[in-house]
């Protein structure tokens, strides 16, 4: 099966610029480990960061360096260390992944902060926190698991909100999406996904302002959630 | 916005990163410092760095170049392309102390059904940064605004429309005809 749902030029602009939250940005990077096309989109929107970099006048003012920096820097050179690929980290110990997990969200897995053991969520929906900014509360990127036929629950969000399927499949007003797709929805749209029949529907959420849940289980939600 | 590169000055800046690589020239490193290092101080300081923070950051960019010049692919991507990621990494590191979720483009981890053109059917790299950069500079002033704000004011769409006072709808739109404009400049195909 293949990837028909994307995410917009503007989001990955804005993730190729480096100006996408983190959240989103996961959702981006497990969506190119599935997707060249987009891949291919990342690479000429570096390549436009490239060209704006050179544009830049070097001579001005504020970008001068330091007189001595360069002879500092040669200075320096051999003592500094070699880069060394590091290992994938390992997720927590005892969580059960029964999927595929593309290599950034691994990284994201053993994330201090990041939830060890999905929770409850509602009827037949889990929850597995992977990012919550440092000053505001409420995540904005977490692992759902909603069961067969089941709906996400009601949620609102002030900004963006991308859900990227890892296993399985959900329906929601826009279409059918599976693995590697990505449902992006702006502020102020509901949108209510309903699982697959047959088997779990994982995906990972994420917001650029953290998830409000409403509806008759707000409160535990809310709870579940740390607001 | 400055003059045009020359082809000739690339192609310099793509040899020294090589000669970087295979005989950790400190000569060609200096001619990459005295190029990029304003460069980057210059990007930072427009994303809002503090000038000693600027100054600190091109200088950890630029040790960066030296210590990874050995993964640089010309094949993938101009020089320029490069040292902008790492930049751009890093700022996110420093600023916001968060990661930045970064896929390797080839990794491997899972094999992926491929049919696009293979890249010496599209454009050469070489040709690459010379395209963009006509590109953008034919963009409409109220495309280019947009893409300028992703890459200089740490400002995703929202915040741009916001900014802007447009509806998001418009900012996504002009992202959107920019990025159109700029793949067809490289010879993508839209799908």
């Amino acid at each position: 099966m293949s990837v028909t749902h994307h995410p917009s030029d503007a989001v990955l602009v804005a993730y190729g610029a480096g100006s996408l939250g983190e959240g989103l940005a996961l959702v981006v990077a497990g969506h190119l480990a599935f997707c060249p096309r987009c891949r291919d989109r990342i690479a000429s929107i570096e390549a436009v960061g490239g060209a704006l970099l050179e544009e830049i006048e070097p001579q001005a003012p504020e970008a001068a360096m330091d007189p001595g920096a360069l002879d500092a820097m040669l200075a320096r050179l051999d003592t500094l260390p070699a880069d060394v690929p590091l290992p994938p980290p390992a997720a927590p110990v005892g969580l059960k992944l029964d999927f595929d997990v593309p290599p950034a969200l691994r990284a994201s897995l053993a994330t201090p902060g990041a939830d060890t053991a999905w929770r409850m969520a509602g009827p037949g929906v889990r929850q597995l926190v992977l990012h919550r900014p440092r000053h505001v509360g409420g995540p904005t990127a977490m692992l759902m698991r909603i069961a067969p036929g089941r709906k996400m629950p009601v949620h609102g969000h002030r900004g963006v909100e991308m859900t990227l399927v890892l296993d399985g499949g959900f329906s929601d007003e826009i279409g059918h999406f599976v693995a590697g797709d990505v449902a992006e929805v702006d502020p102020d749209t509901d949108h209510t996904p309903v699982a697959d029949r047959g088997r779990d529907c994982i995906c990972l959420v994420a917001v650029d302002a953290p998830i409000e849940f409403r509806g008759p289980i707000l409160g535990p939600l809310q709870r579940l959630f740390g607001r | 916005m400055v003059g045009v590169m020359v082809e000739d000055e690339r192609a310099a800046l793509a040899g020294h990163l090589r000669a970087v690589a295979e005989r950790r020239d400190k000569a060609a490193f200096a001619a990459l410092f005295a190029f990029y290092a304003p460069r980057v101080k210059g990007y930072l300081i427009r994303q809002g760095c503090q000038p000693a923070q600027a100054e600190d950051l091109a200088q950890e960019v630029m040790a960066a170049v030296w210590r990874k010049a050995g993964l640089y692919d010309p094949a993938k991507a101009e020089a320029s392309t490069w040292v902008f990621t790492i930049a751009r990494n890093l700022r996110i590191d420093a600023i916001r102390r968060e990661r930045y979720p970064q896929v390797e483009l080839d990794d491997g981890a899972r094999e992926l059904p491929d049919d696009r053109p293979a890249a010496d059917d599209v454009v050469s790299t070489g040709q690459r940064a010379r395209l963009v950069q006509r590109a953008i500079a034919t963009l409409p002033p109220d495309q280019a605004e947009v893409i300028r704000q992703s890459f200089f004011q740490d400002k995703a769409h929202t915040a741009i429309a916001e900014d802007l006072g447009l509806p998001l709808g418009t900012v996504k739109s002009r992202m959107r005809l920019a990025m159109i404009k700029i793949r067809a400049a490289l010879g993508e195909q839209e799908p």
